[in-house]
């Protein structure tokens, strides 16, 4: 069977004819598989879902209860029979929960990799390469001007200004699920062990890191009531980036503006950003975890997606592997 | 070489002073010789080093990688120098190896001849991290551009070493990279050094704006006054042979006025105001100044239209005689004689004024006799020659500015305290024909306003946003609706950059005029009548 019969891009999503199901669905359908909790890939109103445990607890964090029909656990490496196809999730390092999926259906291979990174992280399963004939890979940081360097050195910068400027307050804008959890984290690893004070947004998704075992140390609610306002001096706060910009951010004293994503390795971005301390935290894989990825899987071709497709097609060709776009639509990087 | 690189990537996205001295003082304190006096050179601007051209680092990328990834990327960021770090091949065996120090970067690209300059970068850069390759690239590329001027550094030093800034002004042109003896005083471990090289700056004593109510407490007999001329201040050191011309923070401008250091034949330490024209004649505007600033070499052409001068206001040094603690009266006498005997066509002495109370100064400041004139000095005639901005000895009473009322176009948020804040207002004033009037955009100004009125306009400006550019909002304003700032400013200039013809000096809100239709602000026409005069 061709590749493009098992998988091919439709409006609503990835669509899987033979096992009648789609990935990552962006409009409502009656099967969807989902792999990780981020809104562009999870949304609600699906007729069933199949994600992992914790990506459906996720889904029901976000969206209430109802956000789907019926819903389905995957447990990762176990394979589930759809129609005749057979789908196995596996993990993909992006964010808690988040899985790739493998599609085989009469010999016929394809890994459907949603999002995913390569470097460590203690808040989610590494990635497992899967070899399969065709890899479908994100692109979000397809150039090679992306190289993540180490978290743990970003993290000792942001731990060297809060030593450097103890008077004022180091505002950490990182996204509510995944990458704020993991810069918690990062910053417990690393020995500080202040409490960190956390924007309302943030408060269930690490509620439930913390009751998956992924310890977060002690969290306090960022508000003026709960703590005077000179507290937030030399205070570690994490929020959602869009709140720093906002009136929300009036309460801390002289803050630093941080920001956690791998869009901070360029200067510009983060200076248009107003950012003062960017940290080059990434939950994608970056270009060379992208095209190491790649000659792992053994893949005979590669779809690329949501990202800069063109950079990592023409990787491909130059290193002799079939590749082409994979226009899907509807995918930002909520994630980063 | 990281250290130095982590630097430069903080100072360029800090944007407060205190900020960026805390991090200068930092640096200079944790790392150790010569790579701190290297960094601090590479800062202000003392380190040479062969250049390499933009091409040539182009082409040694080029030799790397594949031309179209390049392409994508350098599309992507924009920047030559910040793609070529990010893109750079880096084998793992090579960051194994001994990661370099600023000192070894900056002896390798000293010591490489022009033929193998592009060699010894590329090995450089093969053995530098990200960040330190985009510093090595700024080191040969020339200009770090990180917003920290040479004063703010030794601001920095000044800190470190709890010393008065002026102590190492007066000391810094006979010092030379990397400093290890200025590090060492500072840090309490030596002496502090000699002074050995010639014509060496002697930090210039500044004044203080004359307040409210300042001028009932001081007896006019115990001043003199003299006009404040709208030029630089200078300080002219001649010295063995030795000439050099020192803005007031210390820097060499001697190289832009090679017209004026010929002149300077002769032993002693003026202090006075630069300023273009014919001191017997007409004395140039600012304007025509500035036709002389920031060049790098100057043209015989520019220096016959603007020959430059110094009005000369007071004496530190005669020959070996050190006059600095000498009364003003008394310095003034000893310049007045001097200047006699210097190149009329290249110096005059700044002239006094005569008054007998506040009121007829106050008269005379109004309405000085001449327009490059901003304002008048105070000076007791007892003052000795002090370092820094001692209160009391000397005052200066400013021309009142000039405003205009402007409408608001542009807001942008601040930083630090402000980033919540839309703080930075551009503002503009009416051109164009009656019926399609159009704003055009004037000046920029961020202070001059209390955070009561901030948290005013910064409402207005959410609430009236026409379109967002990233962190600058554009507001509406048109005839019918806008909000009119009256902005104080101290002059003008012409300008060829900005789309009005006039860049405004030392802008800021003076007050928000909520009450104004927008249609009443000014025109333009009434700041070129201004140019003009």
């Amino acid at each position: 069977m061709r590749a493009s019969d098992l998988l091919h891009p439709r409006p609503e999503g990835l669509y899987c004819p033979p096992g009648d199901f789609f990935i990552d669905p962006v409009r409502p359908v009656n099967r969807a598989l989902i792999t990780h909790g981020h809104s562009d890939h999870a949304r609600s109103g699906h007729r069933s879902v199949l994600a992992t445990q914790q990506t459906l607890d996720i889904m029901g964090l976000r969206y209430g209860e109802g956000f789907a029909g019926t819903t389905q656990a995957a447990a990762l490496g176990e394979a589930i029979a759809l129609n005749g196809v057979s789908v196995t999730f596996h993990p993909a390092g992006h964010v808690l929960g988040s899985a790739q999926i493998e599609v085989v259906h009469q010999g016929s291979c394809i890994v459907a990799s949603g999002d995913y990174k390569r470097q460590r992280d203690a808040t989610c399963e590494p990635f497992e390469p899967v070899k399969c004939d065709v890899f479908i890979t994100e692109a979000t940081f397809g150039l090679p001007v992306f190289r993540h360097p180490p978290d743990t050195e970003e993290i000792a910068r942001l731990l060297k200004s809060t030593a450097q400027f103890p008077e004022r307050a180091h505002l950490v804008g990182a996204y509510a699920l995944g990458k704020a959890q993991r810069v918690m984290r990062l910053l417990r690893d690393a020995g500080h062990d202040s409490p960190i004070y956390i924007h309302g947004a943030l408060a269930r998704l690490s509620d439930y890191y913390q009751s998956q075992g992924i310890e977060l140390g002690t969290l306090e609610p960022a508000t003026v009531e709960s703590s005077g306002r000179q507290d937030f001096a030399g205070a570690i706060v994490v929020g959602p980036p869009s709140a720093f910009a906002d009136r929300w951010a009036r309460r801390f004293p002289d803050p630093i503006s941080c920001f956690a994503s791998g869009w901070m390795r360029i200067r510009q971005r983060a200076k248009q950003g107003g950012v003062e301390l960017p940290l080059i935290i990434s939950d994608h894989a970056d270009w060379d975890e992208l095209t190491a990825t790649i000659k792992e899987t053994g893949a005979e071709e590669i779809w690329v997606t949501h990202g800069r497709e063109e950079a990592l097609v023409r990787w491909c060709e130059l290193e002799g592997i079939a590749a082409r776009p994979l226009h899907l639509v509807g995918y930002e990087d909520e994630g980063d | 070489m990281n250290r130095f690189a982590e630097l430069l990537d903080r100072l360029v996205l800090t944007p407060s002073r205190n900020g960026k001295l805390t991090l200068l003082r930092d640096y200079f304190r944790s790392v150790e010789d010569p790579d701190r006096g290297l960094a601090l050179a590479a800062i202000t601007g003392d380190l040479t080093i062969a250049a390499v051209k933009p091409a040539m680092l182009r082409a040694l990328v080029m030799e790397r990688m594949d031309p179209v990834l390049f392409g994508y990327s350098y599309d992507y960021v924009g920047d030559l120098a910040e793609t070529v770090s990010l893109v750079w091949p880096q084998s793992p065996a090579d960051i194994a190896n001994h990661e370099p120090t600023l000192a070894e970067v900056v002896a390798k690209l000293q010591a490489a001849s022009r033929s193998d300059g592009p060699k010894v970068l590329a090995r450089l850069l093969d053995s530098a991290s990200i960040s330190a390759r985009f510093a090595i690239i700024k080191l040969v590329t020339g200009g770090l551009r990180i917003g920290v001027s040479a004063r703010l550094a030794k601001q920095a030093l000044a800190d470190l070493g709890k010393v008065d800034v002026a102590e190492i002004e007066e000391l810094w042109h006979g010092l030379t990279p990397p400093y290890a003896e200025l590090f060492a005083w500072l840090e309490g471990k030596a002496e502090k050094p000699k002074k050995t090289a010639l014509a060496l700056f002697r930090p210039v004593m500044l004044s203080n704006p004359i307040g409210d109510g300042d001028l009932e407490k001081l007896d006019p007999a115990d001043y003199a006054a003299e006009w404040k001329w709208d030029g630089i201040r200078v300080q002219a050191v001649s010295e063995g042979g030795v000439r050099r011309l020192y803005s007031r923070t210390g820097d060499d401008v001697s190289g832009a006025f090679p017209d004026l250091a010929e002149a300077m034949d002769f032993s002693a330490t003026l202090d006075g105001e630069l300023l273009v024209g014919d001191p017997l004649q007409a004395t140039g505007t600012f304007s025509d100044l500035q036709q002389r600033l920031n060049r790098k070499s100057v043209t015989p052409k520019i220096q016959q239209q603007y020959p430059a001068f110094m009005r000369c206001y007071d004496v530190l040094q005669i020959g070996d005689e050190d006059l600095r603690t000498l009364p003003f009266s008394e310095r003034r006498g000893r310049l007045q004689s001097f200047v006699q005997t210097l190149d009329p066509s290249r110096f005059d002495l700044s002239p006094l004024i005569e008054f007998t109370d506040w009121q007829a100064l106050e008269e005379l400041r109004r309405k000085p006799l001449h327009p490059v004139i901003e304002g008048v000095m105070l000076k007791r005639w007892d003052s000795p020659y002090l370092t820094g901005r001692p209160k009391g000895p000397w005052f200066k009473w400013k021309r009142d500015p000039h405003t205009i009322d402007a409408v608001l176009m542009y807001a942008q948020r601040g930083h630090g305290k402000r980033s919540s804040f839309y703080s930075d207002y551009t503002f503009g004033v009416w051109s164009g024909p009656e019926g399609s009037e159009e704003l055009v955009p004037v000046g920029k100004a961020y202070f001059g306003f209390t955070d009561e009125e901030l948290r005013q306009v910064d409402k207005y400006v959410r609430d009236n946003t026409v379109e967002r550019f990233g962190p600058v909002r554009s507001v509406r304003a048109d005839r019918r609706q806008g909000l009119v700032l009256e902005v104080a400013f101290e002059g003008l200039n012409r300008s060829t950059r900005h789309k009005s013809g006039v860049a405004m000096r030392f802008p800021r809100i003076s007050r928000l005029r909520w009450d104004k239709p927008a249609a009443e602000a000014d025109r333009i026409e009434t700041l070129q009548a201004l140019l003009d005069t």
